[in-house]
C-alpha cells in the first residue's frame, strides 16, 4: 500500500522539487552573491542586496504595491459581494451567471489588458466618445496612473472573489435569514448581522486570492501604469532584464514571498482555521 | 375569551396544488393551540403565513384585531421557533437571545436576557456557541430567543421532532410548564398526536389543506367530527359503519346480555406491549378488529371463539 502511494506521489514530488524547491534554492543562493558585469552572478557573497532594500525608493515601491493591491482587493470585495449574493439567489439561472463571470477567461489576460489600453488612452474609445459629444474638450488622463492599474487589477481578479463568495453564500442556510427577519431585523440589518459574518470564510478566501497576485502583479502595472506606477513585480522584472542585477532581483523576490507568507500565517492564526 | 389571532378563510394556492384551503380559526390569548395533521396537510404553510414568510393568496390574518397578512415578518409581533432551531452559529447563546432585543435598546436588556435564560435553564451557558450545545439546549435557546421578545403569539414548527424520543417527553413537559408561566399564546404545529393531545388547551386537525375539526383534546378524541379525525387520533375499528376505539372494547367468552353491543369474533394474535395487550381478532364477516385489554385480565389463545363487547355510547358515528 505504501509503495503504491509512493508511486502515485512520485510525479507530483518530481514537479515540486525540480520546478519549485530547486529554483527557490537557487534564488536564495543568488540573493547573497554579487552581480556580474553583464548580468548573472559572481562571488563574493554579501548581504548588500538586502541592505539596499531599505532605500526609500524601494520602500516607496513596496508601499505603493501594498496600497494598490489593498485598494484592488477592497474594490473586488465591494463589487463581488453583491454580485455573488445575486447569483446565489438566481435560482435556475445560477449556472448562466457563473458562466458569464468566467467568460473573460476565454481570452488571454494580456489581450484583455491591451483592450483596456485602447479604451483608456488619450485617443481611445472613452476619450473620443466624450469629446465627440462635447462633454470634455481635452482628453482625460485615464491611462498610465494608479487608477488605471487598480481598474485593470479589479477587472482581472474580480472572478476570484466572486467564486469563493458565491460558494459560501450558496451554502448559507436560508432559515437563518428567516429567523433574522422573524426577530425583527430588516433586510439591511440581516445582511450586516447574519449574511456578512457568516460569509467570512468566503470573504477571507476571496481577499487572499486577489491580494496576493495583485501584490506581485507585473503585467497590469507595466501596461496600464506605464513607467509611472511601478510595483514590486516590475522592480523584480527590471532587475533580471535591463538592470542586470540578479542578486538584488532575487532578494526582492524572497522578501515579497516572506511578506506574503507572514500575512497568510497571521490570517490563519487570527482565525484558528485552515488557510482558505 | 379575548381573541389574539384570527385566521379568516385563509388560503395558499400554488400553481400545482392548494396547500391551504379556507382555514378559519380564532386563538384566545394565553392558550396553547396545536395544529395537528399528517405531513403535507398545510399546517406548516399556515404557520409560515402567520409568521409572514408566505403571503396568503386569499383570506385575512388578524393579530389583535388588525390585518397583518401584508406585513413583513419583521413588522409582526409574532415569533417563530424553527424546526431546526435556526440559531445563529456565529453568535453566543447570549447574543442569539439578544438578537431581537437590539433595536429596543434599554438598560433592562441584561435583566430580561438573564430572566429568560433562567426560565429555560440555560444560566451559565451564555458564552457557548450553538455548536457546543446539546439538541435539547439548542431548542431552549431558540425558545428563549423568541420568548424574550414577548410576542403576541409564539409559533412553534415541530420543535420537538429533532430531539431523540427519550428527551422529547421531558422537553414536552418543560414546554408546557414554560407556556403556563409566561402566559404567551402558543401556536404549535405537529404531526404527533400524543404531543398535540398532551400539550394543547385546544387543537385543530388539518387534512389536505383544510381544518377538519377544532376543539379540546377530549372533544377531538371522544367526538371526532370526521372519519379522518377519528383515525388520525388513535386507532379505530370500523364495525358495521360505526367506529369503536380498541380501548373501549372488551373480550368475553359469552355474548352480552345487558344492553352492550356484542359481535362474535375469533382470536388471531396477541401482542404484549408492557402496559397493555393488543389482541388482533377477526369478526365473523372477515373484518379485523383490535382490542386493547389489560395484561391483568384473562388471556386468549389464537383460534379461540370469543365475543367483542362495547357500550353504544362509545360508538363514533359519522354521516
Amino acid at each position: 500500500m505504501n509503495r503504491l502511494r509512493a508511486w502515485f506521489l512520485a510525479p507530483t514530488w518530481t514537479v515540486v522539487i525540480t520546478l519549485f524547491l530547486a529554483p527557490l534554492a537557487i534564488i536564495l543562493g543568488y540573493s547573497f552573491l554579487t552581480r556580474g558585469v553583464y548580468g548573472g552572478i559572481t562571488s563574493p557573497s554579501t548581504l548588500e542586496s538586502y541592505q539596499r532594500l531599505i532605500d526609500p525608493i524601494y520602500l516607496a515601491i513596496l508601499w505603493r504595491s501594498f496600497w494598490v493591491a489593498g485598494a484592488s482587493t477592497a474594490l473586488c470585495l465591494l463589487l463581488g459581494f453583491p454580485l455573488a449574493l445575486f447569483i446565489s439567489r438566481a435560482g435556475r439561472h445560477k449556472n448562466f451567471y457563473l458562466g458569464l463571470v468566467m467568460l473573460p477567461f476565454w481570452t488571454s489576460f494580456l489581450v484583455r489588458t491591451y483592450a483596456w489600453m485602447f479604451m483608456l488612452r488619450d485617443t481611445g474609445l472613452l476619450n473620443t466618445f466624450l469629446q465627440k459629444f462635447g462633454l470634455i474638450h481635452s482628453p482625460l488622463p485615464l491611462l498610465y496612473n494608479d487608477g488605471a492599474v487598480i481598474l485593470g487589477l479589479v477587472y482581472g481578479y474580480l472572478p476570484f472573489t466572486v467564486l469563493p463568495l458565491y460558494a459560501t453564500l450558496e451554502r448559507l442556510d436560508r432559515t437563518l435569514l428567516e429567523a433574522a427577519a422573524d426577530l425583527g431585523a430588516k433586510p439591511w440589518a440581516a445582511l450586516m448581522r447574519v449574511t456578512i459574518p457568516l460569509s467570512a470564510p468566503g470573504i477571507r478566501a476571496g481577499a487572499i486570492l486577489v491580494f496576493i497576485p495583485c501584490l506581485g502583479a507585473y503585467l497590469t502595472p507595466d501596461l496600464l501604469g506605464g513607467g509611472k506606477s511601478v510595483m514590486i513585480g516590475n522592480l523584480i522584472q527590471n532587475q533580471f532584464t535591463t538592470a542586470r542585477d540578479w542578486p538584488f532581483g532575487s532578494a526582492v523576490s524572497l522578501v515579497l514571498m516572506a511578506i506574503v507568507m507572514v500575512l497568510l500565517f497571521a490570517i490563519a492564526r487570527g482565525d484558528g482555521e485552515d488557510l482558505l | 375569551m379575548e381573541c389574539v389571532l384570527e385566521l379568516r378563510d385563509v388560503s395558499k394556492h400554488y400553481p400545482s396544488h392548494h396547500a391551504v384551503n379556507g382555514v378559519s380559526v380564532k386563538l384566545a390569548r394565553g392558550e396553547f393551540f396545536s395544529l395537528l395533521g399528517p405531513s403535507g396537510c398545510g399546517k406548516t404553510t399556515t404557520l409560515r403565513m402567520v409568521a409572514g414568510f408566505e403571503e396568503p393568496t386569499h383570506g385575512e390574518i388578524r393579530l389583535n384585531g388588525s390585518s397583518i397578512q401584508h406585513l413583513k415578518p419583521y413588522q409582526r409581533n409574532v415569533s417563530t421557533v424553527f424546526q431546526n432551531y435556526a440559531l445563529f452559529p456565529h453568535l453566543t447563546v447570549r447574543d442569539n437571545v439578544e438578537f431581537g432585543l437590539r433595536r429596543r435598546a434599554g438598560n433592562h436588556i441584561g435583566d430580561r436576557v438573564r430572566d429568560v435564560l433562567d426560565l429555560v435553564q440555560l444560566a451559565g451557558k451564555e458564552s457557548r456557541r450553538p455548536a457546543q450545545l446539546s439538541g435539547g439546549e439548542r431548542q431552549r435557546v431558540a425558545l428563549a430567543r423568541s420568548l424574550v421578545l414577548e410576542p403576541d403569539v409564539l409559533l412553534l414548527d415541530e420543535p420537538l421532532s429533532a430531539l431523540d424520543p427519550n428527551l422529547r417527553k421531558q422537553v414536552r413537559a418543560e414546554l408546557k410548564a414554560i407556556q403556563r408561566r409566561v402566559g404567551i399564546t402558543f401556536l404549535f404545529v405537529t404531526h404527533d398526536q400524543e404531543e398535540a393531545l398532551s400539550l394543547s388547551d385546544r387543537l385543530g386537525v388539518m387534512n389536505a389543506g383544510q381544518l377538519e375539526q377544532v376543539g379540546t383534546p377530549e372533544e377531538i378524541y371522544l367526538t371526532p367530527s370526521t372519519r379522518f379525525v377519528a383515525s388520525f387520533l388513535g386507532a379505530v375499528n370500523w364495525i358495521g359503519g360505526v367506529g369503536v376505539r380498541p380501548e373501549a372494547m372488551r373480550i368475553a367468552r359469552e355474548p352480552s346480555r345487558n344492553g352492550h353491543r356484542s359481535r362474535p369474533a375469533t382470536i388471531v394474535h396477541s401482542t404484549f406491549l408492557g402496559n397493555c395487550v393488543h389482541v388482533d381478532t377477526r369478526l365473523a364477516d372477515g373484518e379485523p378488529a383490535v382490542v386493547e385489554v389489560s395484561r391483568l385480565g384473562a388471556t386468549f389463545a389464537p383460534g379461540e371463539a370469543v365475543h367483542l363487547l362495547w357500550e353504544p355510547a362509545d360508538e363514533l358515528r359519522f354521516e
